[in-house]
């Protein structure tokens, strides 16, 4: 698993590792749907690679001996090596070569913000484009599902240990993943009717379609991993009788954030004022897009308002479009370039026509008599010195009050830690914001409870989720088994962080 | 698992329900609510649960829209798609004294097991329930059992009192009664109007909320409503809560957000409910 392995196709003959060549093909793009058809429909936006273009792509790659790309990959997914396949042809090895340090490539490969991560550090994009490393990845994952036939990898005999994993999101996928493969008996208890976590009620399935998280998950069953649904712990077991009365030997807990944030702004409990998690679940989990079929109705809107700037802020608005809205737009409070949403994602909702109402902020929303939503009034800000996450902090302007028309405004600012389970464990710490506090490997303050994932780490990536839970499962093993790994030594070293 | 067990009509479109979930069996205590899901296109619906016993539990369900139209379309041995639960805090339960109880639609069921926790803290418990007609009432006997004074309203004037639980309880504190706590369940209105009457003798007053939910696990924000001046989340900071200080006007006005939406999904339902149409506004008409 560590960077030793990757010398191999050192020697390969299909790539020279020459001084870059003289004619060196332009990055790949990728087909997708034209923005007036696509904020029609819920269908997935970019069609995916053909193989030739994946090859193509892949000859790109420098193979270089010291990749940058794999630095940059939280997973650290042996990237020149499953790029190498790709370019022989070898598409279903590829995916395996990747599936040994990241058990979710077809998601990754579609949601990771790869701009900040292994492609912002590809040697090739110093002087030319980064190697389309999610795209590529993506291209090889596809090819193995659509193919109908994913390998089970070897699983090692039954240990004799059961592992609890609370929550299906990707920490909690990643965990049972690795300790399935080591011989665990491994039960999920997931909150909800359906697996996934964020995967399935947040990501609308213009992105990432649901049927891929689906395969996941039936994959994970096939390997043996029982998943327990409609089981929110705290409430119908706590994490003190998984592991006595039931007789649980670990607890993993991967609940992720979900607690909305609002603004505390007058008018925000009017109708037609959504958070972020209930629009979103509302259209994806409960398939409110297909009302009256599917029973969950969403309110539709035709004038939307969504405020922040991420991801879930871009998936809301892109969702309110195709729910049949003529206007989105979305309000946050600080430029353009301080967006945290993912590139792509930014330029898809700009495509689309959803409009960008910059370094503003609503300071209280209006409703109508049936205490329905009519308009925002939000005032306009401009940037000061960075603050302490090192962005220029936002400062109204006094007296710059404006306001906007709208029948939905959705609040997309962002979500806290869900106090069910601490509230429920009192021997769970957590930290000022309701985090759970961990070692480096994901050990809590409670004896044979480990956690990852957002609920650990607040608002992140589903990449950094499934690192959390792959050093926990490792963790898991060394506790359990006295089986030490590299990744264990090597994360123990790291500082903690903000203490 | 989420198997019905039983299932009966106990008066038109108030159905009792028997479900199997040991997890939901073995936990709840009284106030607390399960989600259920009839199919997988069915929306998730909060049902307080009334009594539990063994490895089941009982539902009193008022059959108004298209998902509680398809439960009470299903049969015994038939198993709903999800059960999640127990949710919710549970109800307060300490001795009080002399403890009013208000129950009306599915809160007759719902004030049962709070009754029979109260009676066991030694309170002395006042019932009051309330219907349209003599026809639709149920659990009567029961609620006999554990009360040392019930009372009866029907709006028709059919049996009882003709009116509301608001009317009885008004004319039970004009007569010298004195309580030291009351809790209602039941339609929105019925428990503002006794909210309202009891606050000016300051007798403390919880009331248990049936917003609209989603998740029911604090997730979404759906189900919030205003108590005191802060917003709070009904599935987990709930459903009881302090009825003096919650905003009723904007509680009613989030429980009309989707009336349109579910119009149209009752309508285009294939399956036909024998509930009628009047009766699905009929809750909040009073
Ligand atoms: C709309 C949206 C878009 C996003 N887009 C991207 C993106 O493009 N790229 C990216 O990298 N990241 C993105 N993210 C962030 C990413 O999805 C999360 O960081 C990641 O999913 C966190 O994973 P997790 O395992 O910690 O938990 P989650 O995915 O949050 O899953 C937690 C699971 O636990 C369950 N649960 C909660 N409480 C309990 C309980 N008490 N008992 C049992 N189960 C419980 C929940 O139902 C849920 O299924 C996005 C997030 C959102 C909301
Ligand atoms: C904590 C709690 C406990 C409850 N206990 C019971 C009970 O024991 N018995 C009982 O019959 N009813 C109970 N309810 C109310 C019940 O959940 C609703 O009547 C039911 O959801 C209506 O669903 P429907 O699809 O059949 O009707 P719809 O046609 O969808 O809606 C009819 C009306 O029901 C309300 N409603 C709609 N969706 C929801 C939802 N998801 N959650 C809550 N209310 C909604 C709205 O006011 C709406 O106008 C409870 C509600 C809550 C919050
Ligand atoms: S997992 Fe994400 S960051 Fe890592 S290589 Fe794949 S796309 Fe890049
Ligand atoms: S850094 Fe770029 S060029 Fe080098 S191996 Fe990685 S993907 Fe290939
Ligand atoms: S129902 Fe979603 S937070 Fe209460």
């Amino acid at each position: 698993m560590s960077k030793k392995d990757s010398p191999k196709p050192k020697g390969k003959p299909t790539t020279s590792v020459k001084k870059s060549r003289p004619t060196r093909p332009p990055r790949v793009k990728m087909n997708e749907q034209p923005p007036a058809i696509r904020v029609k429909n819920f269908e997935e936006v970019p069609f995916g690679l053909t193989p030739e273009q994946a090859r193509l792509e892949a000859s790109r790659c420098l193979q270089c001996k010291r990749p940058k790309c794999v630095e940059g990959c939280p997973v650290q997914v042996q990237i020149p090596d499953f790029i190498a396949l790709i370019a022989e042809g070898k598409f279903v090895e590829a995916a395996c070569k990747i599936k040994e340090t990241n058990v979710l490539p077809a998601v990754c490969g579609r949601v990771c913000p790869q701009e900040t991560q292994c492609e912002a550090t590809c040697i090739l994009g110093r002087r030319h484009e980064p190697v389309a490393i999610g795209y590529l990845e993506r291209f090889c994952a596809d090819f193995e599902r659509l193919g109908g036939h994913v390998e089970l990898p070897k699983k090692a005999k039954p240990n004799g240990k059961k592992v609890a994993i609370v929550g299906s999101g990707p920490s909690g996928l990643t965990v049972a993943g690795d300790l399935a493969l080591l011989g665990y008996q491994v039960t999920i208890f997931e909150a909800f009717h359906k697996g996934g976590g964020v995967l399935v009620y947040g990501i609308p399935e213009f992105r990432l379609p649901k049927e891929i998280v689906e395969k996941e998950i039936h994959y994970l069953e096939r390997l043996g991993v029982e998943i327990k649904y409609n089981h929110v712990i705290g409430k119908c077991k706590t994490i003190n009788e998984l592991l006595t009365r039931d007789g649980f030997d670990a607890v993993f807990i991967g609940v992720g954030a979900g607690l909305p944030r609002f603004m505390n702004i007058p008018g925000e409990n009017l109708n037609g004022v959504y958070s972020a998690n209930e629009y979103l679940t509302r259209s994806n989990l409960m398939k409110a897009y297909l009302f009256p079929d599917y029973n969950t109705p969403v309110i539709k809107g035709s004038k939307v308002i969504v405020v922040g700037g991420g991801n879930v802020a871009m998936d809301c608005a892109r969702t309110a479009l195709r729910l049949g809205a003529n206007k989105v737009t979305l309000v946050y409070r600080r430029a353009r370039e301080q967006m945290p949403a993912r590139a792509e994602e930014v330029h898809h909702a700009e495509e689309e026509g959803i409009i960008f109402k910059l370094l503003a902020n609503p300071v209280e929303i209006i409703g109508d008599e049936q205490g329905n939503v009519c308009r925002v009034k939000c005032q306009n800000y401009t940037l000061g010195e960075p603050d302490a996450s090192g962005r220029r902090r936002p400062i109204p302007i006094e007296n710059s009050f404006f306001e906007l028309e709208a029948d939905l405004v959705i609040i997309a600012i962002g979500n806290n830690a869900n106090p069910l389970i601490p509230q429920s464990t009192k021997e769970i710490k957590t930290n000022k914001w309701g985090n759970i506090i961990t070692d480096p490997i994901g050990r809590t303050s409670m004896k044979r409870v480990y956690a990852a994932g957002d609920i650990v780490t607040g608002a992140a990536t589903v990449i950094s989720a499934m690192g959390g839970g792959r050093l926990a499962a490792k963790a898991i093993h060394f506790d359990l088994m006295g089986v030490s790994d590299p990744m264990i030594t090597t994360a123990c070293q790291l500082p903690k962080e903000d203490e | 698992m989420y198997e019905i067990v039983e299932k009966r009509e106990e008066v038109p479109n108030i159905h009792r329900l028997i479900i199997r979930e040991p997890n939901v069996a073995k936990k709840a205590k009284p106030g607390q609510f399960v989600i259920l899901m009839p199919d997988e296109k069915g929306e998730r619906v909060p049902m307080s649960i009334v009594e539990t016993k063994k490895d089941t539990f009982t539902i009193f369900m008022l059959e108004l829209g298209i998902t509680t139209g398809k439960i009470a379309n299903m049969h015994p041995g038939e198993k709903l798609y999800a059960v999640a639960g127990p949710l919710g805090q549970p109800a307060e339960i300490e001795y009080y004294g002399n403890v009013l109880l208000g129950g009306g639609c599915y809160g007759i069921g719902a004030i049962y097991p709070l009754a029979k926790a109260l009676k066991a803290k030694g309170n002395r418990i006042v019932t009051i329930i309330e219907a349209r007609s003599k026809y639709l009432i149920y659990l009567e006997e029961k609620l006999r059992i554990v009360s040392d004074e019930f009372y009866i309203a029907t709006s028709d004037g059919s049996r009882g009192t003709n009116g509301h639980v608001q009317t009885v309880l008004d004319r039970l504190i004009k007569n010298g009664h004195r309580f030291d706590h009351a809790k209602f369940i039941g339609c929105t209105y019925m428990m503002m109007n006794c909210s309202n009457i009891t606050a000016p003798y300051r007798i403390p007053t919880r009331v248990a909320l049936n917003t609209i939910m989603l998740d029911g696990s604090g997730m979404c924000g759906c189900c919030r409503v205003s108590v005191g001046g802060k917003t709070k989340f009904a599935c987990v900071d709930g459903p009881e809560f302090d009825g003096h200080q919650v905003d009723w006007a904007e509680l009613m006005k989030r429980k009309a957000a989707y009336q349109e939406a579910e119009m149209i999904s009752y309508q285009t339902s294939p399956h036909i409910c024998r509930a009628l149409i009047e009766n699905y506004f009929g809750e909040s008409d009073e």
